[in-house]
């Protein structure tokens, strides 16, 4: 039980996907225009985490081991197509809205290296906690993103109108840049910064140190 | 991990059953959706219908805003409403001319035709037969007309429609449901800003041939023909103008619109 909160709670700061292994960053800048979208996309990351991790745990000690990584892959991007086809069905207009970035959880990193770094090794049940874990760091980072994108940049959060523009009679005066994939960047840099000064053990050793200066440097 | 794991024997085996597992899932719901899908696609075109006319409310049922529109089948051959006899051909084709699909009916060999080189400005390579249009009627009067139309931008074929007033001239809307341009750019289409731009604009100049066009950049101020084109997307912009030109020119619905314009409903 205990393991079973763990694994849960461990990806939320501890050990984040994306702010502590800079995994899933694509989709992180892509999808956090708008909160709704983002809620949406973390809700289809995660199941898709918990499902693969549950599956791959589940036929684990009988993947041969020279074709691990495509067995992983047929049943991610199984479980990636039927969330694909299931939001086509239940939540048309989202789907439009996420387009590609849905078949492209088949490529996110965090999938991989949840099902490749855990699930290979445990069984179903913690493995299927271990991928809700993980995408609820996941979706953690992106809500974060997301609704100061949103809220900024648009004036809005799922679509309500919070601080009303400048150009429909308000006085807020958007922020057209965070609405553009860089901000996301920003946003998470920001968000690992003070993280890291929060949770010290997460600030990396340097790797290399750059010397000072000698005295006689510049000379020609 | 067991050694005999990495024998070709099992190696296949288990490559085949994952596969077959993981095909009847795929399989199952693909199948098991489509219905839902398919409803989600026929709404969210009566939706652009309705966008591109400058009517859609939110909040109320599309299916209901809807029933003031009036669905027809068109012979763009001809510039005009489709007979019964056409009708029966259509559905002898394997299509239903309830639910016309006009995607499918520019592939399908007996409903359309291939177009040439300069025939072809719009580059859709084939040419249906029939087009579905929407009209809002009002006393026996054409109120709108609303007009599908597509063709090729930069990376994709762009499906939308275009609303004229009853004068079969001033532009309502216009609107692309279904594209793949660059986003930011190409897909700056979708920008209401933009999109807002059309309305009012004119189709025909006096002589009655096809006068509206995208320009590069900024349009003439006052041009009742000139839209301006999208900044960083010439090549969207241009397909975008082609493709409205060619819709609206006798090829496709020009002989209609000058039809209905001279008699009427």
């Amino acid at each position: 039980m205990s393991q079973i909160k763990t694994v849960l709670t461990e990806p939320l700061f501890s050990k984040n996907p994306i702010a502590v292994q800079i995994l899933g960053i694509c989709s992180a800048l892509a999808v956090t225009t708008s909160l709704q979208v983002t809620l949406v996309m973390c809700l289809a990351l995660t199941s898709v985490t918990a499902l693969s991790n549950t599956g791959i745990a589940l036929i684990r000690n009988h993947i041969p081991n020279n074709i691990r990584i495509i067995v992983q892959m047929t049943i991610i991007a199984s479980l990636v197509i039927v969330v694909d086809q299931v939001l086509k069905a239940f939540a048309y207009e989202i789907s439009k809205q996420l387009s590609v970035f849905v078949g492209l959880i088949i490529t996110n990193c965090i999938v991989m290296g949840r099902a490749e770094a855990f699930a290979m090794k445990n069984g179903p049940v913690l493995s299927f906690f271990d991928g809700i874990g993980n995408g609820l760091g996941y979706s953690v980072v992106l809500i974060t993103v997301a609704v100061i994108r949103e809220l900024f940049g648009a004036g809005k959060l799922l679509g309500f109108e919070i601080l009303p523009l400048v150009t429909d009679g308000g006085w807020y005066q958007s922020n057209g840049l965070l609405l553009l994939p860089p901000s996301a960047f920003f946003i998470i840099g920001g968000f690992i910064w003070v993280l890291r000064t929060w949770k010290k053990d997460q600030i990396e050793e340097s790797e290399f140190k750059i010397l000072p200066n000698t005295e006689h440097s510049g000379g020609h | 991990m067991s050694a005999n794991n990495d024998s070709i024997q099992k190696t296949l085996i288990v490559a085949v059953l994952l596969c077959l597992v993981c095909a009847i899932i795929v399989a199952g719901a693909a199948v098991s959706l489509k219905p839902l899908q398919v409803a989600n696609k026929v709404e969210d075109k009566k939706k652009n219908v309705l966008a591109a006319a400058g009517m859609l409310q939110p909040g109320v049922s599309v299916e209901e805003q809807f029933k003031k529109i009036t669905t027809r089948i068109v012979n763009l051959e001809e510039g005009r409403f489709a007979t019964e006899a056409e009708l029966a051909e259509i559905k002898a084709a394997g299509l239903d001319p309830q639910k016309y699909d006009q995607r499918k009916a520019s592939k399908t060999p007996e409903l359309s035709k291939p177009l040439s080189g300069d025939e072809d400005p719009a580059s859709i390579k084939r040419m249906e037969k029939y087009a579905e249009i929407y009209m809002i009627e009002n006393n026996g009067e054409i109120e709108k007309i609303i007009l599908p139309i597509h063709g090729y931008g930069l990376w994709s074929t762009l499906y939308g429609f275009i609303a004229l007033k009853g004068d079969m001239d001033t532009i309502v809307g216009l609107g692309f449901y279904s594209h793949a341009e660059t986003p930011g750019l190409g897909g700056e289409v979708d920008n209401p800003s933009w999109k807002a731009i059309w309305e009012g604009k004119e189709v025909y100049d006096d002589s009655g041939d096809v006068a509206i066009k995208v320009v590069k950049g900024p349009a003439e101020p006052g041009n009742p023909y000139q839209v301006d084109g999208l900044s960083g997307a010439t090549l969207t912009s241009r397909g975008v103008s082609s493709l409205v030109r060619f819709w609206v020119s006798d090829r496709a619905f020009g002989s209609l619109l000058t039809k209905l314009k001279e008699q009427g409903a």
